[in-house]
C-alpha cells in the first residue's frame, strides 16, 4: 500500500473526475444511477459547486452557488480542462430528503442535513439518546452508502477499458453538447 | 456538529488491525486509560482525551455506556487555554516594572526579563479557563470502520494519534485512493490497475 499522504496528494483527480462523472451521470445517464442505488427516487445537484482547473500553472477555482444558480459557467470551466472539486447534492427516497457536500479529494460529507427527526428532550433519558443516535446512524448510513455504491461503480469503470474507450468521449460529448446548447 | 445535530460533518475510517480479546473489556480499559483530565486551575496549556456522548464533562465509561446497538459511541474532547497576545504584554510589562522597582535598576537582563514573561504566562494559564472542543465518533467493531464527525484536519490528526495510542489499531482514512483500494470490492487485478491511473483530460 502506497504512504497515505503520498497517495492522497498523487490521486485526488480520481475523486474530482467521480463528481464530474457524477455531474454528467445526474444530467445525461439517471438509468446508471438507477441501476446502482435503486431505492433512490431522485438524485440532483444541489446549490453549490466548485470547479476547479489544475491544468494550467496557476489553479483556478470557480465557485456557483445558490438556489438558482446556472450552472453553465461550470460547464465551460469543464471545456477548459476543469473538474468538479466539491459539488452539493440532494437526495430523496420516497419522501425522505437528505442535502449534503460532496468534496472530491476526501469524499469527505459535510453540510449533511437527514430527514428530520424527533428532536431529544434537555435531559431526556438514556434510552431516549440511545434511540436517537440509532435512527441518526441509520439515516447517514444511507447518505454514506449512496455516495460509496456510486464511487465503488465509477471506480470500476474507471480502472476498465471502458473508461477510456466510452465513458471519456462521452463526457467530452456532453461537455460539448451542453455549450453549444447555451 | 456532532451525531444528534441538525447538520453534521463526516469524515471515515477503516479500523486496521485486531482488538485484544476480550474486545469490549480492552477498549473500555483504553477509553479510561485516556479519558480526558481537567486543566482548569492548572498551569497546563491543552489536554486531550475520550469522553462521553451527551456527558462531556462527566466521563463515565463504566457498564458499557459507550455501547449503543451494534456501536461504541464516544468523543474527542479537546481542551486549550488562548490568552490574548496583548493581555501577556500588559503582564509582562506590569511584572517587569514592579522587578525595575525592587531592584532599583534601569535594565532588566534578556534572562531576567524571559523569566519573568515566563512566569506570568504560568500565571495567566492557570486562571484562564479552557475552552473545549467535542468531536463525537460511531465505531462499528464488527464490520472495521468508523466515523469521526467533523472534517477538520487537527482533529482528525489528533484522532487517529490518541485512536492508536488507546487501542493498538490503526485508523485508515477512507478517500478516493483508498477507499478504492480497501473497500470498493475491486479484484486484485483492478486494485494492481489503480497505481497506474492518470489523470483524464475532457
Amino acid at each position: 500500500m502506497l504512504d497515505l499522504s503520498v497517495a492522497f496528494n498523487r490521486y485526488k483527480f480520481l475523486g474530482h473526475e467521480f463528481l464530474t462523472w457524477l455531474w454528467y451521470t445526474i444530467e445525461a445517464d439517471a438509468g446508471t444511477i438507477n441501476q446502482v442505488v435503486p431505492e433512490l427516487s431522485a438524485l440532483a445537484i444541489g446549490n453549490r459547486m466548485v470547479i476547479e482547473n489544475r491544468s494550467t500553472d496557476n489553479m483556478e477555482s470557480i465557485t456557483i452557488r445558490g438556489d438558482d444558480a446556472g450552472l453553465e459557467e461550470g460547464l465551460l470551466a469543464l471545456k477548459k480542462g476543469a473538474l468538479v472539486a466539491e459539488m452539493g447534492l440532494e437526495m430523496k427516497t420516497g419522501e425522505n430528503e437528505w442535502r449534503f457536500t460532496l468534496k472530491g479529494e476526501s469524499l469527505d460529507l459535510s453540510n449533511l442535513k437527514t430527514p428530520e427527526t424527533e428532536p431529544l428532550a434537555a435531559g431526556g433519558a438514556e434510552a431516549e439518546q440511545d434511540g436517537a443516535v440509532l435512527e441518526k446512524v441509520y439515516l447517514y448510513e444511507k447518505a454514506i452508502g449512496m455516495v460509496h455504491a456510486l464511487y465503488s461503480h465509477f471506480i470500476r469503470l474507471r480502472v476498465s477499458k471502458e473508461w477510456e474507450m466510452n465513458i471519456v468521449p462521452l463526457l467530452k460529448n456532453w461537455v460539448a453538447q451542453s455549450r453549444k446548447g447555451q | 456538529m456532532g451525531i444528534l445535530s441538525s447538520t453534521a460533518a463526516i469524515t471515515r475510517y477503516r479500523v486496521d488491525g485486531e482488538i485484544e480479546a476480550p474486545a469490549l473489556e480492552t477498549i473500555e480499559t483504553g477509553l479510561r486509560r485516556y479519558t480526558i483530565s481537567e486543566i482548569d486551575g492548572e498551569d497546563t496549556e491543552k489536554s486531550m482525551g475520550w469522553t462521553s456522548l451527551g456527558r462531556p464533562f462527566a466521563p463515565d465509561f463504566t457498564d458499557s455506556a459507550h455501547l449503543i446497538g451494534a456501536y461504541l459511541v464516544f468523543c474527542l474532547r479537546m481542551d486549550r487555554k488562548s490568552i490574548p497576545a496583548a493581555i501577556v504584554k500588559k503582564h509582562v510589562m506590569a511584572a517587569e516594572a514592579a522587578k525595575l522597582a525592587e531592584s532599583e535598576r534601569e535594565h532588566l537582563s534578556k534572562n531576567e526579563r524571559q523569566d519573568i514573561k515566563e512566569a506570568v504566562i504560568a500565571r495567566l494559564i492557570r486562571r484562564v479557563p479552557a475552552s473545549p472542543s467535542i468531536y463525537d465518533m460511531i465505531w462499528n467493531l464488527e464490520e472495521k470502520w468508523l466515523w469521526f464527525f467533523t472534517n477538520q484536519k487537527a482533529a482528525n490528526e489528533a484522532l487517529e494519534t490518541l485512536f492508536s495510542k488507546s487501542f493498538d489499531l490503526q485508523l485508515v482514512r477512507l478517500f478516493p485512493y483508498t477507499i478504492a483500494e480497501l473497500a470498493a470490492d475491486l479484484t486484485p487485478e483492478q486494485i494492481d490497475r489503480l497505481p497506474e491511473l492518470t489523470p483524464t483530460r475532457l
